[in-house]
């Protein structure tokens, strides 16, 4: 069932037009792959991406071929929102009122490399949409630790496990008072289609970030993405919400652990993945303590 | 009608002239009046473009990059440490093929902190596939950045170009300028119509993973095309000329038919030597001076001289001069003298003296080495 709005209910009735092509270049199990392919069913034809260095990159395959449905730039790893300003300019020059500047960028270019551009497209009010697909690390580079790699994972640049907590990038664009800050992840396509859909009817900077479980990267079977991506949000170590001129709602599973379902233990997470392997009982702890603390912030600050 | 400003307010009125539509610009000291102007310029209605105030020069590159493969005009002016940030991105304009134009206001690189101008900011991106054009009074400046849209986005040439002029010596110091009336410039440079761009109806990927063999063969295309790009910047000179009475090329020479020696130099250091030739002439020296204007494409094939002295204001450490060892081999006598890093003044006296140097057969930096 399809809404006024163009909301929809089921995967069944997601469009079926495809922008992302056979022939891409993803690894099997590539949950980058799948959210790209349902962001671009919600966003359609009138669509600009904007890629910086990442595994999408690699993704559209090479020149002089594309896999991708959508005109597409490439630039630089850090560039990604200056470039979705330029696009956005030329637009509003252009008297194209119906295209979407869109950023597709992995969380290396969105939490490190790529934030002071970020910060500054959304500060100065870019008409575009910012798709950060986190996947925790550097995985086209091969598995580094990066601002959104969890306490505790293994990465080839940490190998004990990383000694830091994760930013959260979501939170850090909210104090920027942008119309629209969502999360998703693949586990929940409807979720993920509607939040891009609301999105592209607003105007200003909008932000989605959307959790993609890495299968060589997490170090699990390429079968078991979306098991992973859905258990990230049942055991809380994901939170599913959107925020609309700074009202923050949680939407689908996470809601519901805020109205008081018991989140799953985060062990059935962590041990379905080899980069955690390796964590002591004290570093799981550690991991729950601080899980509880940042629910107790949903309930107290963000709701 | 003569206009009479600074280098700085002059390349903002030759940016709305050539009617920029994108500007992506950030402050640096002393390129500073040039973006305050052109955001004047936006905010009063008088330039329909849209300025984007980013939070960088390598922000500032890249939303020009952006605009421009949307097939829109742009433009963007920056100075030392700015230049170097958005080094990265130079290369990526160059490689897109983008005919974006940008003025480079010449100016020390830090530590310590120096304002003053040395070319040593716009001298390390000379490989990045740009065309450079040095600037040698405010006059230059504006007919330079009119013409350096027509070669840019010639389609025989498209590449970036980059206007250079020394800090505070020209930025900051008011010279009458004849400027064109709009129309005059809009029958000269017409609408941007560019080869390619990002079309929603024409789902192309740009920049995607390209194999050795097809990178290769765009590379070699740049070179072809900094190649072609000699014979219109010379024509492009030629038709300005020939529209408002002054003649351009890839060098401007001054008194060089029966020339023993030829004293090369570039930017404001041109203008001086232009004093220092005509003392030296009135001593019965047989000396006559080329203005560098062009460095990228560099024109050798204009450079064809015995005796040349190269004066430059930028070094390669390792190495020295770098127009000097540009040329070495290829001038029978050649004399480089490094001279005015830093912003220390070169007088045409010091000039004279630099070519009484070289007589004597003496150069290196100037007045640290040889004096």
């Amino acid at each position: 069932m399809v809404s006024d709005r163009g909301e929809i209910m089921a995967i069944k009735d997601l469009p079926e037009e495809e922008y992302v092509l056979k022939g891409h270049a993803a690894c099997p199990g590539c949950p980058a792959t799948i959210a790209l392919r349902i962001t671009l069913k919600a966003l359609g034809k009138k669509t600009i991406l904007v890629i910086p260095a990442c595994c999408s990159a690699v993704i559209q395959s090479l020149y002089p071929k594309t896999s991708f449905g959508v005109p597409t730039l490439n630039i630089a790893f850090e560039a990604s929102a200056a470039a979705a300003s330029g696009v956005a300019s030329a637009l509003k020059i252009l008297g194209e009122k119906d295209i979407t500047p869109v950023v597709w960028a992995g969380d290396g270019g969105s939490y490190d490399i790529g934030i002071q551009a970020l910060s500054g497209a959304l500060e100065r009010g870019t008409d575009f949409i910012y798709i950060c697909y986190n996947n925790q690390m550097y995985s086209n580079t091969g598995i580094q630790r990066s601002g959104a790699t969890p306490y505790g994972a293994w990465t080839t640049t940490t190998w004990t496990g990383k000694k830091e907590r994760q930013k959260e990038l979501a939170e850090i664009v909210m104090a920027h008072h942008i119309p629209y800050v969502a999360t998703a992840t693949i586990a929940y396509p409807e979720d993920l289609y509607n939040k891009m859909k609301k999105a592209k009817e607003m105007k200003g900077p909008r932000y989605i970030e959307i959790l993609t479980p890495c299968p060589p990267g997490w170090r699990f079977d390429m079968s078991k993405t979306v098991e992973i991506a859905r258990l990230a949000v049942e055991t809380g170590s994901w939170v599913l919400y959107e925020a609309i001129n700074g009202k923050v709602e949680f939407t689908g599973q996470s809601k519901r652990i805020l109205e008081g379902k018991e989140r799953k233990p985060i062990e059935d997470w962590l041990k379905m993945q080899g980069r955690f392997r390796h964590l002591k009982q004290e570093d799981i702890e550690k991991i729950k303590r601080e899980l509880d603390e940042k629910w107790e912030y949903y309930r107290k600050v963000m709701k | 009608m003569i206009v009479i400003d600074t280098a700085n307010h002059i390349s903002a009125l030759a940016a709305k002239m050539a009617r920029a539509r994108v500007i992506a610009a950030y402050p640096i000291t002393p390129q500073t009046t040039v973006v305050e102007k052109l955001a004047e310029y936006v905010e009063s209605g008088e330039l329909d473009a849209e300025f984007i105030r980013v939070e960088s020069e390598h922000s500032a590159m890249t939303a020009c990059i952006a605009a421009e493969a949307m097939g829109v005009r742009t433009f963007t002016a920056t100075a030392s440490h700015g230049l170097l940030l958005m080094h990265e991105m130079l290369h990526w304009a160059g490689l897109a093929r983008l005919p974006i134009v940008m003025v480079n206001v010449n100016r020390a690189i830090g530590p310590g902190w120096n304002i003053w101008s040395d070319a040593n900011d716009s001298m390390a991106q000379r490989d990045t596939g740009w065309l450079h054009f040095y600037c040698s009074s405010n006059q230059e400046v504006y007919d330079s950045i009119i013409m350096a849209y027509k070669i840019a986005e010639s389609q025989e040439v498209m590449l970036p170009a980059m206007i250079c002029y020394d800090g505070f010596i020209l930025s900051h110091t008011s010279m009458p300028v004849e400027v064109p009336e709009q129309s005059k410039i809009d029958e000269f440079l017409p609408e941007f119509k560019p080869a390619w761009k990002i079309d929603v109806e024409n789902p192309i990927t740009h920049g995607n993973i390209v194999e050795p063999h097809y990178y290769a063969r765009i590379r070699y295309d740049m070179q072809v095309a900094m190649e072609r790009a000699k014979k219109i910047i010379e024509e492009v000179g030629e038709e300005w000329g020939k529209k408002f009475g002054r003649d351009y090329g890839l060098v401007q020479e001054y008194k060089c038919e029966d020339a023993d020696y030829v004293i090369l130099t570039m930017a404001s250091m041109a203008a001086e030597a232009k004093v220092a030739v005509d003392e030296l002439r009135n001593k019965g020296e047989k000396v006559g001076l080329v203005n560098l204007r062009t460095h990228r494409p560099m024109p050798f094939e204009r450079l064809k001289y015995d005796k040349i002295i190269v004066i430059e204001r930028a070094v390669s450490f390792g190495l020295g001069g770098i127009v000097y060892n540009e040329l070495k081999g290829r001038v029978p006598e050649l004399y480089g003298f490094i001279a005015g890093i830093g912003g220390m003044d070169v007088s045409y006296r010091d000039i004279e003296r630099m070519y009484e140097l070289a007589k004597e057969g003496k150069d290196g930096w100037y007045p640290i080495e040889v004096k």
